[in-house]
């Protein structure tokens, strides 16, 4: 039996698709990612391989070619291996304290607690307030008058907390940790409500307590959520500016507190080498993206 | 079907990120710069943020408006932004700077030029015998490149010790003639000051790491001590030198003793009395004038100098005319009126801020009759050193403020190896620029 030819396809079709009415209702939002995300992303590359600099427009200035040199300056740069090295100490306390805390946090505000209210809302307004004014409250508690020393005395370390060498990247951790819990309070909080009842009730007729319910029942429920925490910290904790900016005096003592970012806007905005800011920009990028596949690996490897 | 789509879906991302590639190489038109000199009409400046200037600002554009009602000029303060260099360097690579800016930075001069941000003001017909005849021998230091003024060398406040004559009293010094001359009675005055003076440092320059921070503890000491000299001198680094390294041994005693803190004030540690003392300009007597009874004092050197030999550094801002401007030959006449006689006097009578005009006592003798605590500012002005203008400026004073950081603050590492390193590293940068 012959079978009826399909009739040939209109141009536009072709182009768009289908239905191209959906392209142009998609449009103004793909315009606005092209420009906003798309085009400083693939200018921020094209900077990163020439000896680049912001001008006048009109301006006839020479940004000559120069390959991989922005990248093996960068690399071979104290300042830059240093920011590096304090995004590893600032990852590894913070992610881990952010899971740990958030999830258990999230676990007892679950609960029929008092004033639940209060509380969850308590958690999450460091997360909705500007950070330069909950640093105005840290610095007051870590400053060498400041509360924390008033209490401990003597304990204190010296230098005091921020401008001590070891102390001002653990003080950062701890209050970016501090700050965004609220959020990642509410996105276990949310993953939370997905986890079965009937497996709580049923651990309670095996015999589990709450430290075993929480391990074996909780732990394992909201895992996919905890993929999502782990990954947005390791994001957010590795473009880490203002806390070292205005917590330390723009990186601490002697650079001990410095952020890969921080040296970009010191590189790129003060000094006019937005070339080389690029670099240092693009190989945060790829570190964060390899962080991230090999923690949602490891994580979601069933 | 499933692989046209994907092939067609490449297609299109190609094309764009093709697209992008070529956008982001792309540059736009130029306009011809003696046009651009002859032409009047209205223009826009920028001022500083601080009420004083404002206040001149305003009585000076509404001056020159009433007289030139076709050539008017709208002023208002320099946005805000974390720095006056950013909001600038932004406005520049952004094309809408305004004609002038009464608030350009010695040290950010090169930087904008080779943005192609300034106009050369040598380029008027009487843009060099203007300036030069204004300010004298000082305005060679501000020509950059040489034989060009990309500035105009606008105002001072050079640099002093301000002190608290009530906390010199207390501890025990005398407040009229206090010990500061030399490095060992400074450390003792300062000693003196922090055990039985009340405060927390005997003066609290600010630790921090920004670049510009040096030019407030370390440069003018550096200047005084070597009698005028800059930080880095025909294309060689200066600080490592015998001078350069006293001072700052100087200085980390001054830290190592607890005299001078760590750490950064919130606040204004001199205001506040946390600290009995402080480099300032001239602007102070203004700030602090009504609230602390205060003296004034050149900065120290190693052995001791008389104060009219003791040189230091400027805090100049400069005028900066701006190529996106399109009037400039108004421009040039209301940078002339700004800068005349009368209203450099209005400037001084305003702020106290000392013009870059030669002879400024004699000019304005009325003012320092009425106004005497503000004439030793005014002799000090005579004897100022600005940055270098060198390419790569802002780079160089990070580079030095890190080593700085590091061997005086900190004392992590050892003074003369540090600035070696420093000063090697500055070199580099200022022969790479040349």
């Amino acid at each position: 039996m012959a079978v009826a030819a399909r009739p040939p396809r209109r141009l536009i079709n072709r182009i768009a698709g289908r239905h191209p009415v959906g392209v142009a209702f998609a449009a103004p939002y793909m315009i606005f990612l092209v420009v906003i995300y798309a085009y400083p992303i693939i200018l921020a590359i094209y900077m990163s391989f020439h000896d680049y600099f912001f001008a006048a427009p009109g301006a006839q200035v020479d940004r000559p070619f120069i390959g991989l040199d922005n990248y093996s300056t960068a690399l071979g740069d104290p300042a830059f291996r240093r920011a590096l090295l304090n995004v590893v100490v600032f990852l590894v306390i913070n992610v881990p304290l952010t899971v740990g805390l958030a999830l258990v946090l999230a676990s007892a505000l679950n609960t029929a607690l008092p004033f639940r209210t209060f509380f969850r809302s308590s958690y999450y307004l460091p997360y909705v307030t500007a950070s330069v004014a909950l640093i105005g409250v840290w610095l007051w508690l870590f400053n060498s008058d400041g509360l924390v020393n008033a209490i401990i005395g003597e304990a204190g370390p010296d230098p005091t907390w921020l401008v001590n060498r070891f102390w001002a990247m653990p003080i950062i951790a701890f209050f970016a940790t501090w700050k965004q819990l609220g959020f990642y309070v509410l996105v276990y909080l949310a993953a939370l409500q997905n986890v079965p009842q009937e497996l709580y009730d049923a651990a309670a007729v095996d015999g589990a307590g709450k430290l075993r319910s929480f391990q074996h029942v909780t732990v394992p429920g909201v895992r996919s959520a905890t993929t999502l925490v782990i990954i947005l910290a390791t994001i957010v904790g590795a473009n880490f500016f203002t806390e070292p900016y205005l917590l330390t005096g723009g990186g601490g003592p002697n650079g001990a507190s410095i952020s890969p970012v921080l040296l970009m806007y010191q590189e790129g905005i003060e000094q006019n080498k937005p070339g080389y800011a690029a670099a240092i920009g693009v190989i945060l990028a790829i570190g964060v993206v390899v962080v991230s596949l090999v923690n949602r690996f490891l994580l979601e490897r069933d | 079907m499933r692989g046209t789509k994907f092939v067609r879906t490449r297609a299109i991302v190609a094309i764009v990120t093709a697209f992008l590639f070529v956008a982001a190489a792309c540059g736009g038109d130029e306009e011809s710069v003696s046009e651009a000199q002859r032409s009047t009409g209205p223009i826009k400046i920028w001022y500083s943020n601080n009420p004083e200037e404002i206040e001149w600002g305003k009585q000076v554009v509404n001056a020159w408006n009433k007289e030139h009602p076709d050539e008017e000029v709208p002023g208002q303060e320099i946005p805000a932004g974390e720095t006056s260099e950013e909001v600038i360097a932004a406005a520049i690579t952004a094309g809408n700077t305004p004609c002038l800016v009464f608030n350009t930075a010695p040290a950010a001069v090169p930087q904008f030029d080779r943005a192609g941000g300034l106009v050369n003001l040598a380029e008027f017909e009487d843009g060099v015998s203007y300036i030069e005849e204004r300010s004298g021998d000082r305005a060679a230091q501000y020509g950059y490149p040489e034989g060009e003024y990309n500035q105009m060398p606008w105002k001072a406040n050079p640099v002093m010790i301000f002190y608290n004559k009530d906390l010199f009293k207390k501890a025990g010094l005398d407040p009229e003639n206090p010990p500061l001359a030399t490095y060992d009675e400074f450390l003792a005055a300062s000693q003196a000051l922090v055990d039985k003076g009340g405060v927390q440092a005997a003066i609290w320059p600010a630790p921090s790491s920004e670049f510009f921070q040096s030019w407030f503890d370390f440069y003018p000491m550096f200047i005084a001590q070597t009698g005028s000299g800059q930080l880095v001198e025909d294309g060689q680094a200066q600080f490592n030198n015998e001078d350069g390294v006293a001072v700052a041994e100087f200085w980390r005693q001054m830290y190592e003793e607890g005299l001078a803190q760590q750490e950064t004030y919130n606040g204004d540690a001199f205001a506040d009395q946390k600290s009995a003392m402080a480099t300032v300009g001239p602007w102070a007597i203004a700030v602090y004038g009504e609230d602390i009874d205060w003296g004034v004092s050149p900065v120290p050197t190693q052995d001791g100098i008389a104060p009219e030999e003791t040189y230091t550094f400027s805090d100049e801002k400069s005028i900066g005319m701006y190529t996106s401007c399109e009037n400039q030959g108004t421009a040039w006449e209301f940078l002339k009126y700004a800068t005349s006689e009368e209203n450099d006097g209005l400037f001084l009578e305003i702020s106290g801020q000392m013009p870059m005009r030669t002879d400024i006592i004699g000019t304005y003798s009325e003012y320092f009759e009425k106004n005497p605590e503000y004439e030793v500012f005014a002799e000090q002005a005579e004897r100022t050193v600005e940055v270098p203008m060198v390419s790569g400026s802002i780079e160089m004073w990070q580079e030095f403020r890190n080593a700085y950081s590091a061997s005086v603050i900190f004392r992590e590492e050892d003074i003369q190896p540090a600035f070696d390193s420093a000063a090697e590293t500055i070199n580099g940068l200022v022969e790479e620029g040349s």
